[in-house]
């Protein structure tokens, strides 16, 4: 195995120690972890087709989905990309920037969620008159016309 | 996890390797493979505006489409009801091809030319499939024919960038009939899954142009597959940010 270095730049080479068994491994950690957010979004499916669905409980839910989905993104980013293999210098100015990301998120979802109320109460000057539609599972009749 | 690999590879530096004193890569990466990643670093905040966008519109209004309604169709399947089945098919696919170029960029650390040429060969079909599902997707969804009450009538719509029959649901007539629902659901869907698309698309083509450099033997004069590790990059972000719209959009 010739771990050829591609620039004088580079002072020593990566490693690839190892053969394809880390990848097929990963390969396994992603399918299952994407079956198993299958499974959770077949059950908020199933939750939704109740009469009266639990929201906290499809919060948690869509929660789990959320944690789920970030371990597959640490998975493909740190072995398929090989940025857990690269020194601390580079995994650190990859990583850091998206730290922002933070904050993006909760900040503009805030928004949203502050809209939503000043729609429904008119600007604060009524009490929330919130339409909560539920809408049931069964409405696919339609769609065979 | 990522300590353990920060570790692993921090134990290989010689000891006193002055890393800022020039001469060579502080990062111990090459110039081409440190602009990859800053590039990706930024289309990923193009694509997390784009994301979070979306869940800023989502949060402000009280009714949203529910993609089990949405996405419930499978090919050949005529009208049967399967919810998450093709979105798992594609992302299957997704996943498969990632796992075929990691083993190109396995094989090129090799010099193995003929094995990286079967992986690439492998990435590309994979490339092709998923953008022929997303194409057979998209027609479903544009070509869709539901009932919505519109001003006191009953139009067929379907699912584009300015028509949502996906709102909440009436009694009219005495059958429970769907009302035009947000307006930006179908821009946010297109548009985000087009930028998606649009990067599987030009992913395939970088793709091609290496298996097409391999075959010609560029590399082995080169001495090094470094571009076929550059573009696995690319593909592998695209694999990733799939990973984020399947969860944006069919999940929750």
């Amino acid at each position: 195995m010739s771990n050829a270095v591609s620039s004088p730049e580079i002072t020593f080479p990566q490693e690839h120690t190892g053969g394809t068994k880390r990848i097929w491994k990963v390969f396994w950690i992603l399918s299952v972890i994407t079956i198993i957010e299958l499974a959770i979004g077949l059950t908020i499916y199933n939750i939704h087709k109740e009469p009266n669905p639990n929201a906290t409980l499809v919060l948690a839910f869509k929660g789990m989905v959320c944690i789920l989905t970030l371990a597959k993104a640490y998975y493909i980013v740190s072995v398929f990309m090989h940025l857990g293999d690269e020194i601390r210098n580079m995994i650190m100015t990859v990583v850091v920037p998206l730290c922002l990301f933070i904050w993006f998120l909760l900040a503009f979802l805030w928004d949203g969620d502050s809209t939503k109320h000043l729609r429904n109460t008119d600007g604060h000057s009524r009490p929330a008159q919130v339409e909560q539609v539920h809408q049931p599972a069964a409405v696919d009749k339609d769609a065979k016309k | 996890m990522r300590l353990i690999f920060i570790i692993m590879s921090t134990t290989a530096i010689p000891t006193n390797t002055k890393w800022w004193n020039g001469g060579r890569s502080p990062f111990n990466v090459s110039y081409g493979k440190v602009m990859m990643w800053y590039f990706l670093m930024s289309d990923a905040f193009t694509f997390g505006a784009f994301l979070i966008s979306y869940g800023t519109i989502r949060f402000s209004v009280n009714h949203w489409a529910d993609p089990n309604h949405v996405f419930s169709a499978f090919p050949f399947a005529g009208h049967a009801n399967l919810p998450l089945a093709f979105v798992s098919l594609m992302t299957f696919i997704l996943i498969f091809s990632s796992v075929t170029m990691v083993l190109a960029v396995h094989e090129g650390h090799k010099m193995n030319r003929k094995g990286v040429e079967k992986y690439m060969i492998l990435t590309i079909l994979g490339g092709l499939a998923f953008l022929s599902c997303q194409a057979w997707e998209w027609t479903h969804l544009i070509t869709g024919d539901h009932a919505v009450l519109v001003n006191g009538q009953i139009e067929h719509w379907g699912t584009t960038v300015s028509k949502n029959p996906w709102g909440p649901p009436v009694i009219f007539e005495g059958k429970e009939v769907a009302t035009p629902g947000p307006i930006a659901f179908g821009g946010y869907f297109f548009g985000i899954t087009g930028f998606h698309g649009f990067h599987v698309f030009s992913g395939v083509i970088i793709n091609i142009i290496m298996l097409i450099k391999t075959r010609l033997g560029h590399f082995d004069q080169r001495g090094h597959y470094e571009m076929i590790e550059k573009a696995g990059l690319y593909w592998h972000f695209v694999d990733l940010v799939w990973v984020f719209v399947f969860l944006c959009f069919y999940l929750i």
